[in-house]
């Protein structure tokens, strides 16, 4: 079998560098494959978050070969093998140690959605095609690839200000909801900073669930805010239309 | 009190943050209880979030003649009746206001055409039961359950490890746990726990669960005093990848049979026809496993070892539309497309139906204060589960304990945890570092492994189990042996070296168990003792720890009810 080389990053919050290891390729091998290797064969304390290898829970996020990906669903022969292989943390957020790095903001931001309200007297009915661009939202496994992306926080580092791609995607979820009875329109606005969105659609590049995180939810959230905010006619009419 | 340890007090601790450990704090949080919650990973990333096919109910939304007493009887005969039959009425009797109650806090199941929440088909469900969406019904369940949790203001505490529990005399008193982050300690004081753990599966190398599956909860049940169930019993599903090698034993969700999917050998025969001619593909899982291991056994199964899993008779749109994460997996990591061609199937080592013995109706263990859901526990599924019974027993069972828990503490004082027993569980925590051998975590794993995948396997004999008992015992000195380097910052060699020590007690639970039962039945299969045996219909076996010694016992299931029994009698074959 053929060896291949990784440049994984080795270090912690205060600092550190990549170092080199040789792994075998084995056929459809993943880069997960290749960094458990590198745990069992030649540094056990190497720290990297993994659970379903499936890509369905978003844990293994990191940076192959300067590209956002789940490393559980990157092919090692998707990737030129005559050139060492990079691995590196997220960038967007703080290093723990190694490939692991500190998320809990988002776990914050997520904090400051008000959860599914259900309108009064809802009998529960609802149509398929009512629900299939919600359900498109729901596909979010928060592998936080499109936070990592985001130029706001990634090269801004508007944290504070902003929510990021994965939550509009998540209040987007609960406005266009059928049977949701209330607005977040105006959290969006202020606390979100939904405004701060340039709409480069980075985000929806890297996203694995393949959600139009701009097209889908982005750009509707922004027209409902722009209602709110500047047409309160038109939202008293969708009101009464029930839209 | 050691002033030394970062210390959490709450009411009620529960431990792991899947549908069981969620379901529980939503329940005690609801009851006015100050709750925490501590789990391996990160939140939202628990097992429940992988699965797939989804959750039984009998709603009747598509097939009006369901009901409870069809799912109890299905869930009984799956288990060839050793099933705790209080565990498997309730769980029947209360799942569909579970299912509800999802939906009523946000979560969106596919629908039928007049609206209502979409069932499909399932091995060993005589109805369509199962409530799902698309072949991502876990994430549905977990985010709905997190989010709740999070609006009602549970503390969590991530990606920290329990490795021992507290206690009071004969009753809990809280946990000790580490951090992973940066291997700090931690104490929880409790006035009850909930273990909420989940199974065993990393203990095979071919299987479908993550790191997460090293039966710590079993273990710390064990280690405390409670008694554990019928450990014999662990499930392989039939259908997991064979390949490429990496992802060997992903599941293949039972859902691509469920709508239709027909399982072939390499010579196109439908073999389903010699095992199970009646429910075909949509047998119970116990015997679809040992079908196909069968088939590759004697020389007919494909290439890489496996049989055909096809459903592309089926229109690629609606392949692609009501199994989405299979059509992905398998394009992205095998590159064959289902909508086109087979897939290469297995079994894979899924579930574990034995665990930490409950009551049925408070999920209480036999330790005071100390209570367990979820696959943890044991009891409903009896000899094999039917797929989608966990996800719907997680939310019946989740709830009951986060109830029972809840009275427990009301009921209580604030236990006393004295400093010594803290001080025993970090010297078991820091000694790997202390050591300087050359015995390494993850050789132990994969040594470990190989003695369940070989002998403790889908067919068992006495001499295999026997020489698992004495590859165990030499491992269980080796763990003694176990030396890290490095340092405390989250570091996963220092994390499995405690993990492996959970992972022994539950594999010697599990042999001892299968040595013990000299019959057939469900998932366990004794190739000296083929058959049902009616005796052994009629015992579980119990595991405790007596001094050191870990103490195996028979004791007689509950006589069934008499009019449960008719309704068990009323369908022909009962008792097969
Ligand atoms: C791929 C796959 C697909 C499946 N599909 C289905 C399906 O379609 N339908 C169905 O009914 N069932 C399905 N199952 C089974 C089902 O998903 C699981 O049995 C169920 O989710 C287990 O839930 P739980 O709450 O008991 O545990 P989990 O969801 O596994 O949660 C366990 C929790 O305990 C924590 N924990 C463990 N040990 C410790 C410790 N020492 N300290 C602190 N925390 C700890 C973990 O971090 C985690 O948070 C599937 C399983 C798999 C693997
Ligand atoms: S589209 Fe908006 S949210 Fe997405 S990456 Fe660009 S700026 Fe960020
Ligand atoms: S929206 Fe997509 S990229 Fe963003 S967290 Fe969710 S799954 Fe990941
Ligand atoms: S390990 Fe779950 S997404 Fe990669």
């Amino acid at each position: 079998m053929p060896d291949v080389l990784l440049k994984i990053f080795r270090g912690d919050r205060e600092g550190g560098q990549t170092a080199d290891y040789q792994v075998p390729v084995a056929p459809g091998m993943v880069v997960l494959d290749a960094l458990h290797h590198v745990q069992k064969h030649q540094a056990p304390d190497l720290a990297v978050r993994w659970n379903c290898k499936a890509g369905k829970c978003g844990s293994c996020s990191a940076e192959v070969n300067g590209r956002p990906r789940l490393t559980c669903k990157t092919r090692m022969d998707s990737l030129p093998q005559d050139k060492p292989i990079t691995i590196l943390p997220m960038k967007s957020f703080p290093v723990i140690k190694d490939l692991v790095t500190d998320v809990s903001w988002n776990y914050k931001v997520n904090k400051k959605i008000p959860g599914f309200t259900p309108k009064a007297g809802t009998n529960w009915r609802m149509q398929q095609e009512d629900i299939d661009r919600v359900q498109e939202f729901r596909k979010c496994i928060e592998c936080f690839l499109c936070q990592n992306v985001c130029h706001v926080l990634r090269e801004h580092d508007k944290h504070e200000q902003f929510g990021g791609p994965r939550f509009f995607v998540r209040v987007a979820g609960l406005e266009m909801h059928p049977l949701d009875g209330v607005s977040r329109v105006g959290l969006l606005k202020k606390e979100l900073g939904l405004g701060l969105c340039n709409i480069t659609k980075c985000c929806t590049e890297v996203c694995p669930e393949e959600i139009h995180i701009t097209d889908n939810a982005i750009i509707p959230l922004k027209e409902r805010v722009v209602d709110e905010y500047y047409d309160p006619v038109l939202r008293l009419v969708r009101k009464i239309r029930g839209g | 009190m050691n002033s030394k340890y970062e210390t959490h007090e709450h009411d009620v601790l529960i431990i792991g943050a899947g549908g069981a450990g969620l379901r529980a704090a939503i329940e005690a949080l609801s009851q006015g209880a100050n709750v925490g919650v501590v789990c391996k990973s990160l939140l939202g990333k628990a097992h429940t979030v992988m699965a797939e096919g989804g959750i039984a109910a009998a709603m009747a939304n598509v097939d009006a003649a369901d009901d409870w007493r069809a799912h109890f009887r299905d869930t009984m005969r799956g288990g060839k009746f050793l099933n705790n039959w209080r565990m498997a009425q309730l769980h029947a009797q209360e799942a569909p206001d579970r299912v509800r109650e999802l939906e009523q806090w946000g979560a969106l199941f596919d629908r039928t055409e007049d609206g209502r929440i979409l069932q499909r088909a399932f091995g060993g469900h005589s109805f369509k039961r199962l409530c799902h969406v698309g072949d991502r019904t876990g994430l549905e369940m977990i985010r709905t359950l997190q989010d709740r949790g999070v609006q009602m203001g549970f503390d969590v505490y991530m990606e920290c490890t329990t490795t021992r529990l507290l206690m009071d005399g004969g009753r809990v008193a809280g946990a000790f746990a580490y951090w992973r982050e940066n291997g700090r300690f931690v104490v929880f004081k409790a006035k009850a726990v909930v273990l909420a753990t989940g199974g065993i599966g990393k203990a095979w190398p071919i299987t479908s669960n993550s790191w997460e599956y090293t039966g710590d909860g079993m273990a710390l049940a064990y280690e405390a005093g409670a008694e554990l169930l019928d450990m014999e019993f662990v499930q392989f599903h039939p259908t997991g990848m064979v390949w490429p090698p990496g992802v060997q034993g992903l599941l293949v969700t039972e859902a691509v049979r469920g709508e239709g999917g027909i399982l072939t050998n390499k010579n196109g025969e439908r073999f389903m026809e010699k095992y199970d001619p009646k429910r075909m593909e949509l047998s119970t899982r116990d015997v679809v496993a040992r079908a196909i291991y069968t088939e590759v056994r004697e020389g007919r199964g494909t290439e890489h070892g496996g049989a055909f899993l096809d459903i592309s008779h089926k229109p690629a749109e609606y392949v692609k539309r009501k199994l989405p994460s299979m059509y992905h997996q398998f394009r992205e990591l095998a590159d064959v497309d289902i909508t086109a061609g087979p897939m290469e199937v297995g079994p894979t080592c899924h579930y574990m139906m034995g665990g930490v013995r409950v009551d049925a109706e408070t999920a209480a263990t036999s330790i005071a204060g100390l209570f367990a859901a979820g696959e943890v526990a044991a009891g409903l599924h009896g000899a094999n589960r039917l797929g989608g019974n966990s996800l719907s027993d997680l939310l019946v069972f989740g709830r009951r304990a986060g109830l029972g828990a809840v009275e427990f503490a009301k009921q209580q004082a604030v236990p006393a945890v004295d400093s010594t027993q803290i001080e025993e569980a970090e010297r078991a925590m820091l000694a790997p570092f202390e050591r300087n051998t050359d015995e390494n975590p993850y050789s132990v794993h994969s040594d470990l492994q190989q003695i369940m995948q070989i002998l403790v396997g889908i067919y068992r004999t006495e001499e295999d189990l026997n020489s698992a008992m004495e590859g165990l015992a030499r491992l269980k000195e080796r763990v003694q042996r176990l030396s890290i380097n490095g340092s405390r910052m989250f570091n996963p060699g220092w994390h499995l070296c405690a993990d492996l020590k959970s992972m022994l007690t539950v594999s010697e639970a599990v042999t001892r168990s299968a040595l013990a039962r000299k019959e057939s039945r469900g998932a366990h299969s004794r190739i000296d003792y083929p058959n049902l045996d009616a005796a052994w219909g009629k015992q579980n076996n119990i595991i405790s720890l007596h001094g050191d010694q870990m103490n195996l016992e028979q004791r007689p299931t509950r006589e069934l009810l008499a009019d449960l029994q008719a309704l068990l009698a009323d369908e022909k074959g009962a008792g097969a």
